[in-house]
């Protein structure tokens, strides 16, 4: 009886997995395939990789989404971070009430985000552009920061700021020593986490970005309008691990994190 | 002893809440004056402002004649050890110890030296490579009074070091504060809600409560001669009675009269009188001024603690001796050991006095 349920459970959490990742599997397979018919198999091929990196549209595309990942997500800790300091000062009733309104944004639905990012930027006469994607992926990628820095000040001893400044440090000295080594892994996992959520948006950036300037998830999706070519697969395939890759590298940042505490005990 | 510190009427308050009100207070050269009283009663605040991390909102902080009201933390000649020492975890203890240094551009054989010297003095050389985080409580708390004294403060803040001590190295390191203070002869203020350790060690108690000074005085003054019943009923056990001033030298006790040595009362007034337990004798029956019954008897190590009912008044005594349960003894207090005290003449007094 036991192992039989045990069995149960195993094809139970295989399909689960089947459902999720049977999709992408394919799409990685495809993006081998040297046949264009979806339908048949013409055997391994590396063709598709190599024409996408001599796609002019791609390789900017490519450019833009990292270049608006890298500035977002430094914009957002830098700002993150200093909401954080603020927010630390705070009696605990106020600063519930900032943590859920800054929560919001990233439980909203992204069109929501999208379609009035792009109705405030055209409102106020903002060309739409990369300027634009810019500041809209800062604007999401705030949260991330806090949500992640937020804990690392809770657990901050106040006194060890004050102790600095007691010594002769000037307040931004006294920062930089005491309180940025301990906050440190939060704006790590912070930075990850945004640069992974900058890199994954579509919808957001194709309500707020203007003619000619393609993020990799927005080109991919006009050229899809005009037919699939085996070259989107295999964009989609290495954008799936790279996401991938840094999420794997935000959880052992944030695992490290928690080891780092128990070495404190 | 030439005056050092001097807090001018100073206020403070958090929204509504009164933090301190008016308070004035006077700090020599080379002394350790301790600020006692219970958690809420303002003492914190009171470091806090000398130190710089709290600015008043009325009044005056004078350092050495010159006003260091507005002055932030970082230019100020005193140092601050903090409750829960607030070392800085990713450095080793040499690196702590050097951090005010460092920053004063100090060169690194002087600092190098001065780190020693520190260790030497609260015991822990050869510590200097060791991480913050390996060391047991008492051994951080040293390194905390280290890093702030090699700063060579005029004076030395305490903000209740030794709270999170056990006893045993708490009563250690209270003989080592004594030691440390006499080797450097500088002003400590040290702030705790421990009577016992501010009788120890201080050379001058302030007690506080609400935001108001009680008393100030030296620790036989405090805990012999307290102005007033909260003073008596902070420091140390204590029967806190009310009683009628007969006259000069006569007090009566619940009807009973009790010669006293206080003067200058006037006549049939209402006053709080305070009788230390161990200054309560037990007689035998009818041998004291009044007798009463033992209702309890605790033993409490160095002595026996008694209740003894007394007309329908509890009277606590401490003596070497036993009295038993149900046992009729008679009472007798010498004169000297009666404090007579004025009862709280405004309703802000009363509500200091009650409740702490």
């Amino acid at each position: 009886m036991k192992s039989r349920a045990r069995f149960l459970k195993k094809i139970y959490i295989g399909l689960i997995f089947i459902f999720m990742y049977a999709p992408i599997v394919l799409l990685i397979i495809q993006s081998f395939n040297k046949s264009k018919s979806r339908a048949k198999w013409g055997g391994f091929t590396l063709e598709w990789y190599r024409t996408l990196f001599e796609d002019a549209g791609i390789i900017q595309a490519f450019t833009t989404t990292i270049t608006v990942a890298l500035i977002s997500s430094a914009v957002a800790v830098v700002l993150g971070t200093a909401a954080c300091v603020a927010m630390q000062r705070m009696g605990r009733r106020r600063k519930n009430i900032i943590m859920g309104v800054t929560n919001i944004p990233m439980l909203n639905a992204d069109i929501v985000t999208g379609v009035s990012l792009m109705l405030l930027f055209m409102s106020i006469g903002m060309q739409l552009g990369y300027g634009t994607v810019l500041l809209s992926h800062i604007t999401f990628n705030i949260p991330y920061v806090i949500l992640n820095v937020m804990p690392r000040f809770n657990e901050l001893n106040p006194h060890v700021y004050e102790a600095a400044l007691d010594l002769g440090a000037n307040p931004v000295y006294a920062f930089a020593r005491t309180v940025l080594p301990e906050i440190m892994p939060g704006i790590g996992s912070g930075a990850l986490m945004a640069f992974t959520m900058s890199l994954d948006d579509f919808i957001i950036t194709h309500f707020t970005t203007g003619a000619g300037v393609y993020t990799l998830s927005t080109k991919i999706y006009s050229e899809v309008k005009m037919g699939i070519k085996p070259e989107i697969y295999a964009l989609s395939s290495m954008i799936f691990v790279t996401v991938l890759v840094l999420l794997v590298l935000v959880n052992r940042v944030q695992h490290q994190m928690v080891r780092g505490e128990g070495d404190e005990e | 002893m030439k005056e050092l510190i001097h807090l001018k009427n100073i206020s403070k308050s958090y929204g509504d809440k009164v933090i301190l009100d008016d308070l004035s207070l006077v700090i020599h050269e080379n002394e350790f004056v301790t600020l006692l009283g219970p958690s809420g009663c303002g003492k914190t605040t009171t470091l806090r402002i000398l130190g710089g991390f709290e600015t008043p909102d009325k009044g005056q902080v004078i350092f050495d004649g010159r006003d260091i009201t507005n002055l932030p933390p970082n230019k100020r000649n005193l140092n601050m050890v903090f409750q829960n020492y607030a070392l800085f975890t990713h450095m080793t203890v040499a690196d702590n110890i050097a951090f005010g240094l460092k920053i004063k551009k100090k060169d690194s054989s002087y600092i190098n030296e001065k780190i020693r010297y520190a260790l030497k003095l609260v015991n822990l050389e050869g510590f200097e490579n060791r991480s913050v985080k390996t060391l047991s409580g008492g051994q951080q708390q040293r390194i905390a009074i280290a890093r702030a004294i090699v700063n060579e403060p005029r004076v030395l803040l305490l903000d209740e070091p030794l709270g999170a001590l056990d006893l045993k190295l708490r009563q250690d390191m209270q003989y080592e504060l004594i030691r440390l203070k006499n080797e450097l002869g500088i002003t400590f203020v040290y702030v705790t809600h421990d009577q016992q350790e501010a009788l120890t060690m201080s050379d001058t108690i302030v007690v506080m409560n609400q935001g108001y000074i009680q008393q100030t005085g030296s620790p036989e003054k405090i805990y012999n001669e307290p102005e007033n019943a909260f003073v008596a009923d902070f420091i140390g056990d204590s029967n806190l009675f009310p009683a009628v001033m007969v006259r000069d030298r006569l007090v009566a006790i619940d009807g009973t009269e009790f010669d006293c040595v206080d003067t200058g009362f006037g006549t049939n007034r209402p006053v709080d009188i305070v009788i230390r337990p161990e200054d309560v004798k037990l007689k035998n029956e009818n041998m004291g001024t009044v007798n009463g019954k033992v209702t309890d008897l605790i033993f409490k190590g160095v002595h026996y603690e008694m209740c003894v009912d007394v007309k329908g008044r509890e009277w606590v005594a401490h003596s070497t001796r036993p009295r038993y349960v149900g046992e009729t003894v008679g009472i007798t207090v010498d004169p000297y050991n009666i404090q007579v005290m004025n009862k709280p003449a405004s309703e802000d007094e009363e509500a200091a006095a009650v409740n702490e």
